[in-house]
């Protein structure tokens, strides 16, 4: 299950984040630098997969962006590791060539494509699914993404 | 609002609305919504249905009771055609499949097809991840699987092709597939093994952890880590992987790797892997890793420890290091063992002595800051057992425990602790200046326990006999006799009840009291306070006669008893439960890893495997050298284990082997069943007496058959088409019933007029497969259409949704076996005709019926046609011959009802063109619309929609899908129909057969 979706720049900017389990607020600034601290320590030749506390960080760097997901014990790592390649294809598409900055600008469409993208995961408690929303709104938005429906 | 959006027609207020029920929902509203989200689970479009599992999915979550009702339209949902709503409502499943995997054990099957139909790649591209099909749908589905096949051999031989296939297709280099192929070797390990696909999951793990890549080593090790339990041997296929990770600069991947070490302990490489684990954390400074090491280590030394010395060190490292962060069991724990001791009386002294003179030396370090948990274990330790120390006086121990005292860091909890201790070495230390400097130092104390505790001190000090008898040496763990009624204090009672006090209260009576002297409203029945209160009125006093005899000697119980609640306190550590009996396996465990000889045996068993590996390797770096020393003492106990374990994999697997030939009995079990039931035919007939070799041979034959249409009947199963079911079953039902008959009719064959007996045969076969069909489908009479002396033909229809099924029995009238009866259909421009699968036996025996089934297809419309053909067959003679005959067809066979609601049939309406309006009298009989079109109904299989008032809505559609709708209205016995059809000829037609039905009836 997933706990938590994070995207945060090598300063440690958050740039989006999503809990499904309910963090204060106070403690979220907290652990978001924990988090990147951890993962900025890491080297390319160390694996992508962080124990940290009673749960695991799976994190892939794009250029300077971290996108951090913190699933607990029962999750495949691997599956997620993909995952989040997967959202970032289906981003590409629809922004053709994303940047950070389009993640700090187009905020809700992010939010919007990581929901409709995490339908297949059981997420916190609930598990979401919003690809027709977007559809409906957005029309254009990542026509045939890939394995998205 | 949510209301609202969720009845509008609008999809996107809906699908917002459902949306929000599956983010943020009050439990309390549920019943509010749930019939509303129920509909949509019917929706027409996919996205709802979808959005509608999932809301279900979060009630399931929040309030599964007010569910429970609508878990058969979960399993809709799973049988969706649309593969967005079966994903959702995988979620559910594998939810309720977690809390109750036995409920949910016949959708086995429909998961395993699923996840055949997910890798056969029969979804839309459009799932695919890098031209992998669905990959999480996959590793879904994998998890359920694996949840239902636990423990469970029925249920797991249904996955193990698909798991197989699973594993096979997983090929592709990209690091998706790799997730699959985890998730399966997770499912394999975790259902009822199969050695096969055990087999490939262990050659997937070797490919995870030989991977150069670091994610993929990572997974592997935590593979390998799930199935070194039921499997150690794989850990020494890997023991080089597993020692390079073991000095991997990843931390991560080192702690994996401990974690795997950490499973495959045994006695004999505990000390290496020991080492290894308080290696990693000395260098970690992470809490949580802290506190699961430490636990990890405390449990191996408790249960491997080779020696006293090595256990009490290895424990000293988890105190000082763990410090407060570990778990309080673990110092509970050791302390019990230590006071408990095992069976040797000897070996504890020893244990305990060597526990007590490692903690004096650690308490001479000076600057040495220790946790306040080990500053506790050892203060615990000292006070109970410093008695063993030769050299050291109890005084001397004394001022160590004061200088602690005195020191600041040290918590007041911890002061405690360290007080107990010195009032346990007080009696034994003859006379102390540091006992008295310390009484005199804490009974100003601040802290009320502190002073507590050394007043108690202070009045013991001064009477040390007693204090001699209360604390005595090394009793700790024999158990005191506690009053716990109090009894020695009844006197002291009595004395107060006289003098005129109020009788003592519970704090709930008191409470009771005072809230209806406040005139509070009292909730609760009147019975329970007044039968309390008297009950506690009854109790002293009898509580004060019981007590008088027994406190005597009250003064002295008194001083026990605050010396032992004292002691309690103390206790407390190691909680109430006494001997446990997990102890004493533990402790069997480790004496029997003592003896002297066992081991050296082992270690030369080491150096042999060292020396072999060596010997192996010579070439090899010393570096690599020293890998292989260490990989030897690492898996040491595997080796001599991996043998045992071989040994036990045999006898799995001969007891497989076992298992399979019981099957195989089962299974010849099954056929002499069929044979004693064909002997039992055969025996009603010799009885009476009618044994004739050649009838016995047939009947053998006939038991051949037999089985040879259970075989197909099963092939059939397997090739999965279910069109097929109903006609098996009746394939089946053909075979048994005829054999039985012959038993019925016995008599008749005693007089052998044979056509008679084969004639009834006939009958009665026909008849079998109708009962059959009629539950499934409506279908003609049958009827003979030719016969000559040695067949008959007789026909029928069967009325399919899909086609028409003309079905011709073929019944061999003769005495003589037909060899090659063959059926042909002469071409139709009109038809197209195939023949179904499963009649093609050869050979027609004696007296028996065989089927043709043919499926008719429209190709163009018509009104009536013949279809003709013939029989060709030959006689055990070899002369063939052939018989013709003809059935006709009419349009009316292809019609079919269409059910369609009247909304479809309005929107219907307006788009076809063709229109017949006519107007037809209607006989007396029907005058009433209801009973006119019932009849059209049944004539015509047309179906009503809808009856309003003086109009009725009807609609049909002609095979494969051409619809035709019909309106009809009543004036007077007048009846208005009016056709609608996007084809042309079809109103013509069919208002041409209404007349006839109107006019005929």
């Amino acid at each position: 299950m997933i706990k938590f979706f994070l995207m945060v720049n090598k300063q440690g900017q958050t740039r989006l984040s999503k809990y499904y389990e309910h963090v204060d607020i106070n403690k979220r600034t907290l652990l978001e630098t924990e988090v990147i601290k951890s993962c900025l320590s890491r080297s390319n030749e160390q694996c992508s997969f962080i124990e940290y506390k009673d749960f695991k960080l799976i994190y892939r760097q794009y250029a300077a962006l971290f996108i951090v997901v913190g699933v607990n014990d029962t999750e495949n790592e691997m599956a997620i590791y993909e995952f989040i390649h997967n959202f970032v294809e289906v981003l590409d598409e629809y922004f053709s060539r994303v940047s950070e900055l389009d993640v700090s600008f187009f905020n809700t469409v992010f939010h919007g494509t990581w929901q409709a993208h995490s339908s297949p995961y059981q997420i916190g408690s609930c598990s979401v699914t919003q690809a027709g929303v977007q559809r409906c709104d957005h029309g254009s938005l990542h026509p045939g993404s890939p394995g998205l429906k | 609002m949510l209301y609202q959006d969720l009845q509008s027609t609008n999809l996107v207020e809906v699908c917002m609305a459902l949306t929000v029920v599956s983010q943020i929902f009050p439990r309390e509203m549920i019943p509010a919504v749930l019939p509303l989200i129920e509909d949509k689970l019917q929706h027409s479009k996919e996205i709802i249905r979808r959005k509608a599992v999932l809301a279900l999915y979060k009630f399931h979550l929040i309030a599964p009771n007010q569910v429970q009702h609508i878990h058969i339209k979960f399993r809709k949902a799973l049988c969706d055609r649309d593969v967005g709503v079966m994903a959702a409502s995988l979620h559910i499943y594998l939810r309720m499949i977690k809390e109750n995997s036995s409920g949910y054990k016949d959708l086995t099957g429909s998961f395993v097809t699923i996840l055949k139909q997910v890798v056969g790649g029969k979804l839309p591209v459009d799932f695919n991840y890098h031209s992998v099909p669905a990959p999480w749908l996959q590793i879904q589905l994998l998890r359920i699987l694996g949840l239902l096949g636990k423990d469970d051999q029925r249920t797991s031989e249904l996955m193990y092709d698909v798991l197989d296939e699973s594993l096979r297709r997983a090929e592709l280099n990209h690091n998706v597939t790799y997730a699959i192929l985890f998730e399966c070797v997770h499912t394999v390990y975790s259902i009822y093994p199969k050695s096969e696909l055990l087999e490939k999951a262990a050659k997937c793990i070797g490919k995870f952890v030989l991977s150069p890549k670091i994610n993929l080593k990572y997974l592997g090790l935590k593979a390998l880590t799930y199935v070194i339990q039921q499997d150690p041997t794989l850990a020494l296929q890997h023991q080089m992987t597993i020692i390079e990770c073991l000095d991997h600069p990843d931390p991560i991947i080192k702690r994996e790797t401990l974690e795997l070490l950490y499973r495959i302990t045994n006695a004999q490489n505990v000390t290496v892997i020991v080492q290894k684990m308080l290696e990693y954390l000395h260098q970690s400074k992470e809490e949580y890793v802290i506190v699961n090491l430490v636990g990890k280590i405390a449990e191996l030394a408790e249960k491997y420890a080779p020696d006293n010395a090595w256990f009490i060190q290895t424990m000293n490292a988890v105190f000082s290091v763990g410090g407060d962060v570990m778990h309080p069991d673990i110092p509970n724990n050791f302390l019990r063992l230590l006071a408990e001791g095992f069976d040797d009386e000897t070996e504890d002294q020893q244990l305990r002595l060597y526990a007590v003179q490692s903690y004096l030396t650690l308490l001479d370090m000076e600057n040495v800051f220790y946790p306040q948990r080990f500053l506790q274990v050892m203060s615990w330790v000292l006070g109970e057992y410093s008695y063993l120390l030769d050299k050291e006086t109890p005084a001397e121990v004394i001022a160590k425990l004061y200088k602690l005292l005195m020191n600041d860091s040290v918590s007041s909890e911890t002061k405690t602790w360290l007080i107990a201790a010195v009032t346990k070495l007080t009696p034994q230390a003859h006379s102390s200046d540091t006992v008295e400097r310390l009484i005199h130092e804490f009974t100003i104390s601040l802290d009320t326990c502190m002073r507590q505790h050394a007043f108690e001190l202070k009045h013991l000090h001064e009477n040390v006999e007693l204090m001699k008898s209360l604390l005595p040496v090394d009793r700790s763990c024999e158990d005191l006799a506690v009053d716990a009624s109090l009894s020695f204090l009844d006197g002291f009672v009595a004395e107060g009840l006289s003098q005129g006090a109020a009788p003592y209260k519970p704090h709930h009576q008191r409470q009771e009291e005072k809230l209806s002297q406040e005139k509070v409203l009292n909730f609760e029945p009147y019975g329970l306070s007044f039968s309390s209160s008297g009950f506690t009125g009854r109790q002293s006093p009898a509580g004060i006669s019981l007590g008088s005899d027994i406190s005597g000697n009250s003064a002295e119980t008194g001083l026990k008893e605050t010396n032992s609640l004292k002691l309690e306190g103390i206790k407390k550590l190691w909680g109430k439960e006494g001997y446990l009996p997990k102890k004493e396996s533990k402790t069997g465990d480790e004496s029997g890893a003592l003896p002297i000889p066992q081991e050296s045996i082992m270690e030369n068993v080491d150096q042999a495997i060292t020396k072999k590996d060596q010997s192996q390797v010579l070439t090899q770096s010393k570096e690599e050298k020293e890998k292989q020393l260490l990989a030897s003492s690492l898996f040491v106990g595997l080796g001599s284990e991996s043998t045992v374990n071989l040994l036990g994999k045999a006898d799995t697997v001969s007891h497989k082997f076992r298992r399979k030939s019981k099957v195989k009995e089962a299974k010849s079990g099954e056929t002499t069943s069929t044979h004693n039931m064909t002997c039992s035919s055969f025996s009603s007939l010799s009885n009476v007496a009618y044994e004739d070799d050649y009838y016995l041979n047939t009947l053998h034959d006939r038991g051949d058959k037999e089985l040879k249409t259970f075989s197909l009947n099963s092939e059939l199963l397997d090739s999965e088409s279910l069109t097929e079911l109903p006609l098996v079953e009746k394939f089946s039902n053909c075979s048994l019933s005829t054999p039985s008959l012959f038993a019925d009719n016995s008599m008749e064959i005693f007089h052998p007029p044979q056509s008679t007996a084969a004639s009834v045969a006939k009958e009665s076969s026909l008849a079998s497969p109708f009962l059959e069909e009629t539950t499934e489908y409506i279908h003609s009479n049958a009827m003979e259409i030719c016969n000559n002396e040695t067949i008959s033909v007789s026909s029928y229809k069967i009325w399919k949704d899909d086609c028409l099924l003309m079905v011709w029995s073929v019944t061999n009238k003769s005495g003589l076996e037909l060899k090659s009866a063959n059926l042909e259909i002469f071409p139709v421009e009109n038809f197209k005709v195939t023949e179904q699968p499963g009649c093609c036996l050869p050979v027609t025996e004696a007296e028996s019926t065989r089927s043709f089934q043919y499926s008719v297809q429209i190709e163009k419309p018509f009104t009536e046609e013949i279809l003709s053909g013939f029989i060709s067959y030959h006689m055990m003679d070899t002369h063939s011959a052939q018989l013709e005959f003809s059935v006709n067809l009419s349009l009316l066979d292809f019609i079919r009802p269409l059910k369609i609601s009247s909304e479809d049939f309005g929107k219907l309406w307006l788009s076809f063109a063709n229109d017949v309006k006519q107007n037809v009298k209607m006989s007396e009989s029907q005058a009433a619309l209801p009973s006119a079109l019932k009849t059209l109904q049944q004539k015509l299989r047309l179906h009503i929609i809808e009856i309003i008032g003086n109009e009725g809505l009807l609609a049909c559609q002609l095979l494969p899908s051409i619809p035709c709708l019909l309106h009809c209205r009543v004036y007077a016995d007048v009846l208005a129909l009016w056709f609608r059809s996007s084809c042309s000829t079809l109103p013509d037609y069919l208002l041409y057969q209404c007349q006839k039905v109107m006019e005929g009836s």
